[in-house]
């Protein structure tokens, strides 16, 4: 696993997301979306209608999000993710069309990790809980859709150095298998010495 | 008797719902650095280290901890001499709640009805529990609460040939199987005894314990030390990148119970786990 910190300007290509490794720590910059489950359920029934998504899904990272509203004179109030595993229900159809970046935190079912080993995605932890750290890396707010569904509204962020992890990459990887057994192995050989 | 105007019930809820999710209590914020001293995996620390640095600036700039400002989870005890006048109780406490949500930017997670969904802007109704107690005081308690937590909580009707060992192999069930979902560091609140409805608030009530406490029954108390030395052993870790620190807490309320059953209820709380009291 790799200690030192990496860089990453979105938008998440297919090429740039297989050099992206479980337990990379890494820093995003650019423009992603936040949705929920209620911002999925909408954007899913209207691709059956034919009406397409509010944001061009292509390569396009997703957040688990509903921050907390802004204060007068700032860009967005805290912003931690949700939990990801809500959203595995429509996650393998956004992946299909092609937004493969997904920051959220928790377990996934086997049915989004086959979809991003098909279509080359990457799933990123950001530390749940930690809002208000999180919050100071989006520059930018836009509310692009979905108004009415308030904290679960769809927006436009650009964010900047954003911290994150890579949880379960393109192969398959999984952080949470890993890095438990890793440390219980780590923790047995420190009980021996 | 004791004349109390609801208003001053809804000025104090107000102010509490806002503080509550900006200040972490002490028992939290001194029990997560103590975990830290005594991690032992590399990652784990590091995440310890936002987590707390993450409080410390929620703190110091006076913001939400998380966005998950939570369901406004309102306890009272009342004193049966006190006399509420200017309003109905519920009405004042939900008015509150609609303040403090709205004037100090918290997130209004409250949908109106469980199927057909739709938010009702101003996080109400709270999920309001009254208890009657002696005297002619007011204790107010605001425990904001998160559902990435709240969804992985259970409850369980043991019968009692289960025994201590069925509820100690359902807490860590509960545990294990919430995984990395209930964003760990975690705290156990458990609930053992009563019947269907009464365990579930005894188990919600244990979270209310500040964590450094203890159940006054030796038994108990013993029951906590264990069971947070076995989850700790589960190698879960913070935010389940695994480590030592999978909980920071356990704590357990009982209460007699049927002689065909044995409740249990584990409601998981997160690292962010906020509860204020007041006695008016």
């Amino acid at each position: 696993m790799a200690e030192e910190l990496r860089r990453v300007q979105l938008p998440l290509t297919p090429e740039l997301a297989r050099t992206l490794h479980m337990g990379d720590n890494v820093l995003l910059t650019g423009t992603i979306y936040t949705a929920r489950d209620a911002a999925h359920e909408r954007m899913t029934e209207n691709l059956a209608k034919g009406i397409p998504l509010p944001f061009d899904p292509m390569n396009a990272t997703i957040y688990y999000v509903g921050p907390t509203p802004a204060e007068p004179g700032k860009v967005i109030g805290s912003a931690g993710p949700t939990t990801a595993g809500r959203m595995d229900k429509w996650a393998p159809e956004m992946i299909s069309l092609g937004a493969r970046g997904m920051i959220g935190k928790g377990a996934r079912q086997p049915s989004v990790v086959d979809a991003m080993k098909k279509y080359s995605g990457v799933y990123f932890g950001a530390i749940g809980g930690a809002g208000a750290l999180l919050a100071k890396h989006i520059k930018k707010c836009k509310l692009i859709a979905y108004e009415d569904l308030g904290p679960e509204a769809i927006r436009e962020l650009y964010v900047e150095d954003f911290p994150v992890t890579v949880i379960i990459d393109s192969e398959g990887n999984d952080l949470y298998k890993s890095g438990r057994a890793e440390y219980l192995k780590l923790h047995e050989e420190n009980q021996k010495a | 008797m004791r004349d109390i105007d609801v208003s001053v019930i809804t000025d104090a809820i107000e102010k509490m719902c806002i503080n509550a999710n900006r200040h972490l209590p002490q028992d939290m914020q001194a029990g997560i650095k103590a975990c830290r001293a005594c991690e032992d995996g590399p990652i784990a620390c590091t995440i310890l280290d936002q987590i707390i640095d993450n409080f410390q600036t929620a703190d110091k700039e006076n913001v939400p901890i998380c966005q998950d400002t939570g369901m406004a989870c309102i306890f009272l005890e009342v004193g049966q001499e006190v006399h509420f006048t200017g309003g109905a109780l519920y009405d004042a406490v939900n008015e509150g709640v609609r303040r403090g949500y709205t004037k100090g930017y918290l997130r209004k997670s409250v949908e109106a009805d469980p199927i057909r969904r739709g938010n009702t802007g101003d996080n109400t109704p709270a999920m309001i529990t009254v208890d009657i107690v002696p005297g002619d005081k007011v204790k107010i308690t605001v425990a904001p609460k998160g559902f990435g937590s709240e969804n992985m909580s259970a409850l369980r009707m043991f019968k009692p040939s289960a025994g201590l060992q069925g509820i100690k192999d359902f807490i860590l069930e509960t545990v294990e199987k919430a995984g990395p979902n209930p964003c760990p560091p975690i705290v156990v609140g458990v609930g053992i005894g009563g019947n269907f409805d009464h365990v579930a608030l005894a188990a919600k009530k244990a979270l209310l314990r500040p964590i450094d406490s203890h159940n006054p029954d030796p038994y108990y108390a013993a029951l906590e030390d264990e069971m947070l030395e076995k989850i700790n052993e589960l190698g879960i870790g913070p935010q389940g990148f695994g480590g030592r620190t999978t909980a920071v807490g356990v704590n357990i309320e009982t209460l007699p119970t049927h002689i065909a059953g044995m409740p249990c209820a584990v409601n998981i709380s997160c690292h962010v786990t906020r509860h204020e009291t007041e006695v008016i």
